[in-house]
């Protein structure tokens, strides 16, 4: 009976993923793919979505995802959780930053970038156009992406993590290597910017 | 706090990420202020606008196929789909017993045990840190087809808001050995975790609450599926929490 019960706590533990996502060098290589598989590629829309916002670019973004992908499954017995999604993500985000990096010819990033507007636009900047008169009209997908291009770099990934990967504030956080409170205040920015673009936007069409 | 501060802040209540003291604080500036009443307004219009225009791209077929391909097996996945709709169809007989037949389980198995000590180590996991929701949305239809072809298995998912449990999204884990759809409800405070699982056996099994580590854990088994509600809230209520919900996925037999 004893037996019995150590046997089934054995097995509940085993169930447990973050226990069973560690196991890998025990477990077979086959073992280790199908945990991978399970574990990662639910997440493969997103991922490479979040590539093609970050590089602008079909191919590369598939090149992107598909480093990533085998980059990740490398690491994966360091991989401790709890969400896969902004652990991806961060690979991801690596991989996306050193593209840049040599297309660029030198090691601008997008934190480097970012630093300068940060103290250089108030936060407040946007309130300048009236709230009370702005209606804003609702614009197509591709619309919205080109809008949402305008942003500067650490503005736009942080919006797009956001409302379109679905991030919280701290898995943000986590993905970009930001504090939380640098993350609302992004956001805020990026909204204020886009909100801007948004409006102006009509006004190139009319 | 200043509209300055404030304009920021409303930023992260439109996100839901502000606490409920922080956000009792804005909300009662936001009744006074016109000017960031207004901004939130054309913020969430803003986002609304994004979300509704589908922003997210689909990774190419032969991109998944590269990936797959560089894994260092192809995974075979064991799907018995006609084993699920089977219990579909038996469920649905058997559904109006199911309503009126809650009972307080009082003589568990060891494997009971087990998967109840999993349902419970489920629970406090998704209320540990970040990872409450994969999928956070309290509309039905973007929280069911989010779970296609991440399961083997397609749980029913239903807004039960107007009955006063929230849907707040869904959640992919692992329960029994097996991967199992949450499908995540508040109600006030507390958080309610329904789990959904393969059932081993069609048969459909009545309601049966079991209070483990303080936690209320409310089991069923209908429509091939087996359902573990959990939360923190009391038994009386975890009880209408099944009770609505039964009622929802039948509403024609209750």
């Amino acid at each position: 009976m004893m037996l019995e019960r150590a046997h089934h706590q054995a097995v509940a533990q085993a169930a447990k993923p973050e226990l069973r996502l560690v196991t890998g060098k025990d477990g077979s290589e086959h073992d280790r793919a199908q945990r991978f598989h399970d574990a990662a590629l639910p997440y493969l829309d997103d991922v490479y979505t979040l590539a093609r916002y970050l590089l602008r670019n079909k191919a590369d973004a598939e090149d992107a995802t598909q480093e990533c992908y085998l980059r990740a499954l490398r690491h994966f017995d360091t991989y401790r959780g709890p969400a896969m999604k902004p652990w991806l993500f961060a690979i991801l985000r690596n991989i996306c930053r050193s593209e840049f990096a040599r297309r660029a010819g030198n090691s601008v990033n997008i934190d480097e970038q970012a630093e300068p507007d940060e103290d250089a636009i108030p936060l407040w900047q946007e309130a300048q156009i009236s709230p009370e008169e702005t209606v804003l009209k609702r614009w197509d997908a591709d619309t919205i992406r080109r809008l949402l291009a305008q942003l500067p770099a650490a503005f736009h990934e942080t919006i797009v993590l956001r409302e379109i990967n679905e991030l919280s504030y701290s898995q943000i956080a986590e993905v970009v290597g930001v504090p939380v409170g640098t993350v609302m205040s992004r956001l805020a920015r990026a909204r204020g910017m886009l909100r801007q673009a948004w409006i102006a936007e009509d006004g190139t069409r009319s | 706090m200043s509209c300055a501060e404030n304009k920021v802040l409303l930023h992260a209540l439109l996100d839901n990420e502000l606490d409920a003291g922080h956000a009792r604080e804005l909300e009662t500036h936001l009744a006074i202020c016109p000017g960031c009443a207004a901004e939130l307004r054309v913020y969430r219009i803003m986002q609304e606008a994004i979300s509704a225009a589908d922003l997210r791209f689909t990774a190419p077929a032969s991109l998944r196929r590269r990936i797959e391909a560089a894994l260092p097996t192809t995974p075979q996945r064991t799907t018995n789909r006609r084993a699920v709709l089977k219990g579909f169809v038996m469920g649905t007989a058997l559904s109006t017993a199911m309503a009126a037949s809650l009972v307080i389980g009082i003589i568990r198995t060891d494997n009971d045990q087990r998967v109840l000590g999993d349902v419970v180590a489920a629970h406090v996991r998704s209320l540990q840190g970040e990872h409450l929701t994969d999928v956070q949305t309290s509309d039905q239809h973007t929280v069911k087809p989010w779970f296609n072809g991440k399961l083997d298995l397609a749980p029913p998912v239903l807004d039960l808001t107007a009955q006063g449990f929230t849907l707040i999204g869904g959640r992919l884990d692992y329960i029994d050995e097996k991967t199992a759809a949450s499908i995540v409800y508040r109600r006030r405070k507390h958080v309610i975790n329904l789990f959904v699982t393969q059932a081993s056996d069609a048969e459909y099994q009545p309601a049966k609450l079991n209070t483990v580590q303080g936690y209320n854990v409310l089991h069923w088994r209908a429509h091939g599926l087996e359902f573990f509600a959990i939360s923190d809230i009391n038994e009386e209520e975890l009880r209408e929490f099944g009770k609505k919900f039964a009622a929802g996925l039948d509403p024609a037999r209750t």
